[in-house]
């Protein structure tokens, strides 16, 4: 059953060196504030699981906190690629990083595969593309009845998985809007899950019955980090602060100044900072 | 008016879609080319974005495949494993709208590593959904600027299958979609060889020579019997994709007014 902690106790407690962590949200709901959390509690040899790495897997990555990494999309969208992630990949900086790469597809279903308690999700895909060669956790089947060669990826289970929501109610139940991406899937496919949302609320009456929401009961840990997706968007908050998406170009492509920025930013700030830098922008947008 | 190459491509890339097609949308330049047919000629089409978005009509063009913008003017928005399984795979798009870092002569696209995978030179963004919608569409068309590190005699990594080392590859490989069936350049559009699937030179961009379209390409240049010049881009058309463009340019230098209400309750 979920419990109400602050984000240091919420990641303090259920986070360990050498975890498998799946950090989901698609553009919209990125966890960054429990990511920095976990930078700053000095967590490390973990695989990180994510569908889109973004800048916040390039960060943990960058800080040296990441052994291995599954994932379909390493890029920062729109803008280029993941400067600190490549350093890593194509130079060894600060450590090597074992890449296990999928396509989106693949990734969605083998968490769905994950959140459904089965070993593998079987799909149409990966038909003539080199990445079976390269990743051998992509096999074939054939259909027992109609015949058809289809992939096969074994499923996603995290032993964490953090997402980020609009709401909690009281008892704890999570309401997630906009973009869902596959944070539901991830939640359920693992075997902890922490979650950071914008506000809690009172109760869910007049939510439309078909919202997505994980019960309290599906839940570990709540904390409350207002703008906790920050440059990320909170879908009906805030908006995605695209110019720091921009921003994180310049900064990622030199290691001092990627350094000297996280010193600045993540191991010398706190949580409270998120709501702060929200704060700005909508100020900087009136 | 005058245009540049690159509207130019990005126009001619917006022609290739008819008002009644389901798009999957590609980020960076198919988005702009996909908007721009929504904006013109195509009102009735359907674009879809990997992130869930069905149905969307940004009036900006999105940094990214899941900004906010695409949720607020989508007719709905599913999850992504939604999105995948049962209208890409369910075979509901009837085109994919895709860039490329490299591509071959037979339509084989790498976006993920320059070099040997497990030692590469440039370490890509890698495939996101195109190994998917490179098969699962319809047709995919793509788009991209002419440059010889671009169109490549090979590729070095297939991220997403196109005419293999064409003719009948793709049916060989158990794939029952058509595939690329064009490819729109700054320079000119090709379409495939209907037996060899090599893609040749349909229609050449105004003011484009033959020299330039061979010395940005990596293998030996084909044209079809009969090539076409492109229509040059409109008037409606290039003032539609520059007001776009400009809304594009001045919502990414700062932040969009924030639609939100502030937190109602801060309560806990």
């Amino acid at each position: 059953m979920a419990r109400f902690q602050d984000l240091k106790d919420a990641i303090g407690e259920n986070i360990e060196d050498g975890f498998t962590v799946a950090f989901e949200g698609f553009t919209n709901l990125i966890p960054y504030a429990a990511a920095h959390e976990i930078i700053r509690q000095g967590v490390t040899d973990l695989h990180l699981i994510r569908m889109t790495p973004d800048l916040i897997y390039d960060q943990l990555i960058g800080m040296g906190r990441v052994r291995k990494m599954t994932f379909s999309y390493a890029g920062n969208p729109g803008v280029g690629l993941l400067r600190r992630m490549r350093d890593a990949v194509e130079n060894g900086w600060p450590r090597p990083l074992e890449l296990e790469e999928h396509s989106h597809s693949a990734m969605a279903q083998a968490y769905e595969a994950g959140a459904a308690g089965l070993p593998c999700a079987i799909f149409r895909g990966y038909k003539g593309a080199d990445l079976p060669k390269v990743n051998p956790g992509i096999k074939f089947i054939t259909c027992p009845f109609s015949g058809e060669t289809l992939a096969a990826v074994p499923s996603l289970t995290p032993n964490l998985t953090i997402i980020h929501a609009q709401k909690a109610n009281r008892k704890g139940d999570v309401l997630v809007e906009g973009i869902l991406g596959v944070q539901k899937e991830a939640a359920l496919a693992a075997k902890c899950v922490v979650v950071t949302v914008e506000e809690i609320v009172d109760s869910f009456s007049g939510v439309h019955p078909n919202a997505c929401i994980l019960p309290a009961w599906t839940i570990q840990s709540i904390s409350v980090v207002p703008g906790g997706a920050h440059p990320s968007y909170a879908h009906g908050y805030y908006d995605r602060d695209n110019a720091a998406y921009l921003e994180w170009e310049r900064i990622s492509s030199d290691r001092a100044v990627f350094l000297s920025w996280m010193e600045e930013n993540v191991l010398n700030a706190d949580p409270n900072c998120f709501d702060l830098r929200v704060e700005r922008m909508r100020r900087s947008a009136a | 008016m005058a245009f540049t190459s690159e509207e130019m491509m990005t126009i001619a890339a917006a022609r290739a879609l008819k008002n009644d097609d389901v798009v999957f949308v590609g980020i960076g330049a198919p988005s702009a080319a996909c908007n721009l047919a929504r904006m013109t000629h195509a009102p009735g089409l359907t674009l879809i974005y990997e992130s869930g978005t069905i149905g969307t009509a940004p009036t900006v063009l999105p940094l990214s495949i899941g900004d906010g913008e695409l949720t607020d003017t989508a007719l709905t928005t599913v999850s992504v494993p939604e999105m995948f399984r049962y209208w890409l795979q369910g075979g509901r798009i009837s085109v994919g709208f895709l860039g490329a870092a490299q591509i071959d002569r037979f339509g084989n696209i790498n976006t993920t590593v320059i070099g040997d995978y497990h030692r590469p030179d440039v370490r890509l963004p890698g495939g996101g959904g195109a190994p998917e919608i490179a098969t699962s569409c319809h047709q995919t068309f793509v788009m991209m600027k002419q440059s010889r590190r671009g169109l490549v005699e090979k590729v070095d990594f297939v991220t997403s299958f196109g005419h293999g080392d064409g003719g009948d590859a793709r049916q060989n490989a158990g794939i029952a979609t058509k595939g690329p069936t064009l490819l729109i350049t700054d320079l000119a559009i090709w379409k495939p060889d209907s037996k060899s699937k090599e893609f040749i030179v349909s229609a050449i961009h105004p003011g484009v020579g033959a020299e330039q379209i061979q010395e940005s390409c990596g293998w030996p240049v084909r044209y079809a019997e009969n090539v076409a010049t492109t229509e040059p881009p409109s008037q409606e058309e290039l003032l539609v994709l520059r007001d776009l463009n400009a809304r594009t340019k001045a919502a990414r230098e700062r932040p969009l007014a924030m639609k939100m209400a502030r937190r109602a309750s801060t309560a806990g």
